[in-house]
Parts: C-alpha cells; sequence; structure tokens
C-alpha cells in the first residue's frame, strides 16, 4: 500500500507511530523541551546544498544561503545531538579538481557548525559520475549504520551507481544489518533518493527501492528521511513514512506539476520561499518523531 | 570487375550495421531510431501509431545513458557500441514523456522526449 498524504493527516496520526509537524518557526530560537532525563533527542536534517551552482534566477545568493542555514542551525536553542545531510552536498561537475574543490569548500563551510557529528551521504551530483569515488575520499563510507539512544539510523546509497539504484550488495548488507534488529527496533533510514516511486517520470525513484521497503515491512517502527526533491514530502508506504526535506540552494515544483522539471524561480518578494532545513525530535516512547521546518531568513548574514 | 563491386557493396552495406539500409525488423515491425547523447535525444519526438507495432532501436553517442517511458511501461539501458531494441505496440493515443534515468551530469534532469501516438 502507499499513500500520500498531508499535514493535517499527518497530525492525526501523531502517537500512533506517527509524526508531529511544526512550521512556520521563522525567527523562533527552536524548541526547547526537557528532554535532559529521557532518551529523546533533537537531529537535524540538511539537505541538498548544491554548492557550486550558479543561477541568478534561481538563487542570486548561491554562495550564501548553505552559510546562513549554517548560522541558522548553530542559533537552535536546543543543539540537536547530531546532523544528517542527506545528500547533493555539491553541484555535479565533470570536472573532478572542481569536484574537489567544491566538496573542500563545502567541508570547510559546514565545519562552522557547533554541532560537531555530523553525518553526510551524497546525492547523484556528488557521486555518480565517478560512482562516489572523489565523495568518499573527503566524507567516508555511503552506506553506513550508527545508534543514538536507541535508534538504529540505517544510511543507504541509492546514488554511486549512476542507474539510481541500491544495488544487490547493499541490499544484501541492508538484510543482513536488518535481520539484527527487533521487530519493535527504532529504525530510522536516511537516503538521497525517494525509495518509492515518488513520480518516476522526473527520475524522483530509486528503481530497486522497493526490495528495501520490502525488507523493512516486518519492522514496526520504520522511519525514511530523505532529500533529491527540494520540497517537503510526506508519504507512507504501507506502515513506513516518508519525509523529504527541503533544499538549501533551490526549490523544485511539485510532482508532475509542470511538463518539465525545473527549479522554481526566485522570488524578490519572498526570498529564501521554499528552501530550509528541518529539526527533528525523537521521542522513544511515544516512537514518533516531530518534524520541525526551518525557513532560510534574510537577517541570517555571517 | 562486376563482381568485386558487388562484394564491397554488399561489405560496406554490412560495415553500416544493417540497420541504414533496413526500414523494417525481421517480423516487418518498422525500425524507428533514437540516438541518445549528453544530455539530448534524436529525434526528441517520435510519432506512433496506435496498436501498429515498431521497434525502437536505441543507441549512444557517448557515455551510457537510459531511456524510460514509465507511462508505456518501456525502460532500456543505452550502452556505447550497442544497439538496444525495445518492441513496442502503443495501446492509447496520446503524447508519453521518456527521458534518462541514467545520471549523466549538468544537463541530465532536461534529457528528455516525447512519443506521440495518433489513432
Amino acid at each position: 500500500m502507499t499513500t500520500e498524504i498531508d499535514r493535517r493527516e499527518f497530525l492525526k496520526l501523531a502517537g500512533v507511530g506517527g509524526v508531529i509537524f511544526l512550521s512556520g518557526l521563522s525567527g523562533q530560537p527552536g524548541l526547547s523541551l526537557p528532554i535532559g532525563k529521557t532518551k529523546d533527542f533533537f537531529f537535524v536534517q540538511l539537505s541538498d546544498s548544491h554548492w557550486g551552482f550558479t543561477g541568478d534566477k534561481v538563487n542570486p545568493d548561491a554562495k550564501g544561503t548553505l552559510i546562513k542555514a549554517v548560522k541558522e542551525v548553530n542559533s537552535l536553542k536546543q543543539q540537536p545531538d547530531f546532523i544528517v545531510f542527506t545528500g547533493d552536498l555539491t553541484q555535479t561537475t565533470d570536472d573532478t579538481n572542481v569536484r574537489k574543490a567544491r566538496m573542500k569548500e563545502f567541508k570547510q563551510i559546514v565545519s562552522e557548525l557547533d554541532t560537531k557529528v555530523v553525518h553526510f551521504m551524497p546525492g547523484e551530483h556528488d557521486a555518480s559520475l565517478d560512482l562516489g569515488e572523489t565523495y568518499k575520499d573527503f566524507f567516508g563510507e555511503t552506506h553506513y549504520t550508527f545508534d543514538h539512544k536507541g535508534v538504529h539510523f540505517i544510511a543507504i546509497d541509492n546514488v554511486s551507481d549512476p542507474t539510481g539504484s541500491i544495488g544487490d550488495a547493499q541490499l544484501e548488507w541492508l538484510k543482513a544489518d536488518l535481520a539484527r534488529q527487533k521487530p519493535d527496533a527504532n529504525i530510522v533510514v536516511l537516503t538521497h533518493r525517494p525509495l518509492f516511486d515518488l513520480y518516476p517520470q522526473w527520475d524522483w525513484a530509486t528503481r530497486d527501492g522497493a526490495k528495501a521497503i520490502d525488507m523493512m515491512m516486518p519492522f514496526k517502527n520504520v522511519t525514511v528521511f530523505y532529500g533529491h526533491i527540494h520540497q517537503e514530502n510526506h508519504h507512507m508506504t504501507g506502515h513506513i513514512a516518508h519525509h523529504s526535506a527541503n533544499s538549501l540552494m533551490l526549490p523544485m515544483p511539485p510532482a508532475g506539476s509542470m511538463p518539465k522539471r525545473m527549479p522554481i524561480p526566485w522570488s524578490a518578494t519572498q526570498p529564501y520561499k521554499g528552501m530550509g532545513f528541518r529539526n527533528v525530535l525523537s521521542q522513544s516512547k511515544l516512537d514518533q518523531y516531530q518534524l520541525s521546518e526551518y525557513p532560510i531568513t534574510v537577517d541570517a548574514t555571517v | 570487375m562486376i563482381k568485386r563491386i558487388g562484394i564491397a557493396v554488399i561489405v560496406v552495406a554490412s560495415l553500416l550495421g544493417m540497420n541504414c539500409l533496413r526500414a523494417d525488423s525481421d517480423d516487418g515491425a518498422k525500425i524507428v531510431k533514437i540516438s541518445a547523447k549528453r544530455f539530448e535525444y534524436s529525434p526528441e519526438e517520435i510519432t506512433l501509431k496506435k496498436g501498429v507495432p515498431v521497434v525502437l532501436q536505441l543507441t549512444t553517442e557517448d557515455r551510457s545513458h537510459g531511456f524510460n517511458v514509465p507511462s508505456m511501461n518501456l525502460r532500456a539501458d543505452i550502452m556505447p557500441g550497442k544497439v538496444t531494441e525495445l518492441k513496442v505496440t502503443p495501446q492509447k493515443a496520446g503524447d508519453f514523456d521518456f527521458f534518462c534515468d541514467i545520471y549523466c551530469g549538468s544537463g541530465h534532469e532536461g534529457m528528455s522526449g516525447k512519443i506521440k501516438v495518433t489513432e
């Protein structure tokens, strides 16, 4: 079963392994909850910064948006335990030296984050032209797991293969990892492309993503966070929720809303509209996640 | 001498790959050629007739590309040095977009074309 649902419906799902949304948080310093004595924690999702992109009609502040995001994350009242970056850190290039330079610059910028634990994932712009080789030199493995306060995180690479596939070897690795988890384990999957067929006409899919989803189905508490589509999208495949993040460079239109996939032009009256990042509160006792969406604001200068 | 020229013509035809000399496939279906290169297909629009079988003959001029027509349930990898054939009999009239689904660089997102199916 696959279902597209809106925020209102998700609010209804809260408390049954679902999600609570908060948005329009511009100007607020961030959530501050008494989580010290619990296993609850925050993590921030950043995505699709496309460092190196140029195009004034889409983002005249291409060199400043990521820097502003870093500043805004640092200004959160409750600092996250860690940050995840779900791909397309840099804009694609055929020139390996330019790719290296962009990754070096990107790494320098995000080193200014106060939270020092950052888990990176590649997007197709970072990894698809050289099978992830340059990316690995800068950021390490493209798929891995880690555990934090009772939550098992799995980063899946669906971009180093330019066909947009996970591949049999990684699927075997995933199967072996899941075999070690309890049926009621809290599992968070991080990836770049949607694992489900969101809109294959725009390449918003993972060719063998259904195999990964099938493997996760026996587990009660699985939530997927991903990037790639440059906008919020909330989708259910059975009981598994999939949440995409906004971009830190350019917003994209909803799937199929125009004949060709083109970035949404910059709005002079609403600069940075559609861009931003996400703060996630993991609430272990409730088996749910509270998502807070933060825009990029003009005054977040550095 | 005449015999030698005859043989030469046959050899050239073979080297050209038969395809350029052949309008129909072995089973009589019309062949439609589509060539891919970063970041375009040529032609980028083809017209087919509903219910009439054709063979799409796909080649690439540079690197690997994809050919994906989700609304017709058609897809193939186009690999360098190979001719990929897809047999199709359109069942519905209308416009059907195809696109590259093997990442090929900075213009990949715009690499697409259209199949027009007429009644």
